[in-house]
């Protein structure tokens, strides 16, 4: 039986194909219309991208921020309960998702089943998600995507005296113009960042293993600054900004048979 | 005797002139990255409009976020005790302050004396400051003084769905691709930066009479949104630049350290 997941972020657009229980394709696209184009784009590039007729997936569930507006999808289900069975279903021994996407980042404790116990949020404050790399990244004039192999070169954390990105940004001018080393700036960033997550992650507390997922864990110098705030290793799997995508697969499986066997 | 109180803070310098009875000079200048440099040319500018020689100043306080920085100060006291100071001074009967800077915003109790009872401050987010409204008019590509108007021109503020300027920034955008008026949108921003402010104003717990100060306090909007949610009457300093607040303060303090009555 194959069936799809799809997540609509604020920043990009995800899907998971699911054939059983392999994950048989996966796609990603950024977001750049409405949630709803973005939905649709999904769609009509699931045959290019995979090889897979769009008739051939028996439902669709949907996630995330623009969840609502999957014409597709049949049912649909919360990020917090997506991401754990996502990730419950990569690496059962996880107990702590630490998600940081673009515009939010959310901790959620989960039990050997995968079920939700307690899960925080910061959608508020833009310090504490993906948009205070983005925005500082643009600052030091770097793609987002080369901010871990400046964090590689630098030798020293930057210690950042703003949080709020507006004020970091300033901040990150001057240290510019008093000639610190971008490697230095970055390491500090990432610090900054990770120390922002770890309290919010520290509100309702860790358990081992933890599993750092969302678009952010795929820069390596972010998984070293939370592993150092931490003090412990982190979970980091090359789906990571797929959780979401595929829980809901997950979820539209068992939907379909429960359905069957009622 | 002629004293003088020099104020610098993250985007302003401010230098007030006093002679013990009134304020002789004062300026306000773009905050320099010296701030040294801002301080001597502020002083310069009073000087200048006062047609006082600077060698003839006995004392001079310096305040503000770069208060350590102005070279020809004899002494530094805190912004909150300056501003407390400047404002008892222009209105006897002030028990709240409210400054909101560039960077910070700040709230003051004070009590008959014109001493400082309790006090708090933002200064880690850029939302409920002066720097969100520089962010918003940058958006609305109007001059930061033209906010206040072309709000009053606003009848249908739109919501910011959060107080973060970042957020804001993305929301005032998406309305402006909508189409929605650049008036409703500012009248929007000041609402929120109100709301932001009153937060902090509920937490010092409000006493009557209740006076603005800083540079906000010349965005008329913004204090208009700020009583109808305070639900009183906010002073407005006339008679002297309500940015220049902290500068007398300071001023007034040199005059009593010099040994002025």
């Amino acid at each position: 039986m194959i069936v799809a997941g799809c997540d609509i972020g604020s920043t990009t657009a995800k899907a998971v194909i699911l054939d059983d229980s392999t994950i048989i394709a996966t796609i990603l696209l950024p977001v750049e219309g409405s949630p709803k184009d973005a939905a649709l784009l999904l769609l009509s590039s699931v045959q290019e991208k995979t090889g897979i007729q769009p008739s051939q997936i028996e439902a669709w569930c949907g996630t995330g921020y623009g969840q609502k507006n999957i014409p597709y999808a049949s049912t649909v289900e919360s990020e917090i309960v997506c991401h754990a069975k996502g990730v419950q279903f990569i690496d059962p021994d996880v107990r702590t998702i630490i998600d940081i996407g673009g515009q939010d980042a959310k901790v959620c404790r989960i039990d050997a089943y995968g079920n939700v116990q307690r899960y925080v949020y910061n959608d508020k404050c833009a310090s504490g998600t993906g948009r205070f790399l983005e925005i500082t990244a643009d600052v030091l004039e770097v793609p987002i995507t080369e901010l871990a192999t400046l964090d590689a070169k630098g030798v020293k954390e930057v210690t950042l005296s703003n949080q709020c990105v507006v004020f970091a940004e300033t901040e990150v001018i001057s240290l510019l113009n008093s000639g610190e080393d971008m490697g230095n700036i970055v390491k500090g960033l990432h610090r900054a960042l990770a120390s922002r997550v770890a309290s919010l992650a520290l509100s309702i507390g860790v358990e081992e293993k933890i599993a750092f997922t969302g678009g952010v864990a795929h820069n390596a110098g972010m998984v070293g600054a939370l592993e150092r705030v931490l003090k412990t290793k982190l979970v980091v799997h090359e789906y990571c900004q797929m959780m979401g995508a595929l829980g809901a697969a997950l979820i539209a499986q068992e939907r379909i048979k429960n359905r069957v066997a009622s | 005797m002629i004293v003088a109180g020099c104020d610098i803070g993250s985007l302003t310098t401010k230098v007030v002139l006093f002679d013990g009875k009134k304020i002789l000079a004062s300026s306000i200048i773009k905050s320099k990255p010296k701030p040294e440099d801002g301080a001597y040319e502020a002083l310069q500018q009073a000087c200048a409009i006062a047609t006082v020689n600077q060698d003839t100043i006995t004392y001079c306080v310096g305040t503000g976020y770069g208060r350590k920085r102005v070279p020809f100060a004899n002494d530094t006291i805190s912004e909150i005790s300056c501003h407390t100071k400047g404002a008892f001074y222009l209105y006897p009967n002030v028990r709240t302050i409210i400054d909101i800077g560039g960077q910070d915003c700040k709230v003051i109790s004070l009590n008959t004396q014109g001493e400082v009872d309790r006090f708090v401050t933002n200064d880690k987010c850029a939302a409920g400051t002066g720097r969100f409204l520089e962010v918003m008019a940058k958006v609305l590509k109007v001059e930061l003084q033209e906010l206040s108007n072309m709000a009053k021109k606003g009848n249908e503020a739109i919501t910011l769905a959060s107080a973060c300027t970042v957020w804001a920034q993305a929301d005032v955008i998406k309305y402006l691709n909508e189409g929605i008026s650049k008036e409703n949108i500012a009248l929007g921003v000041c609402k929120s930066m109100a709301k932001r402010v009153g937060v902090l104003v509920n937490q010092a717990s409000i006493k009557k009479d209740v006076c603005i100060t800083g540079g906000v306090a010349k965005n008329t909007a913004v204090v208009k949104e700020l009583e109808n949610l305070l639900g009183v009457t906010i002073i407005k300093i006339t008679n002297v630049d309500p940015q220049l607040t902290g500068a007398l303060g300071a001023a007034l303090f040199a005059y009593q350290k010099a040994g002025g009555k």
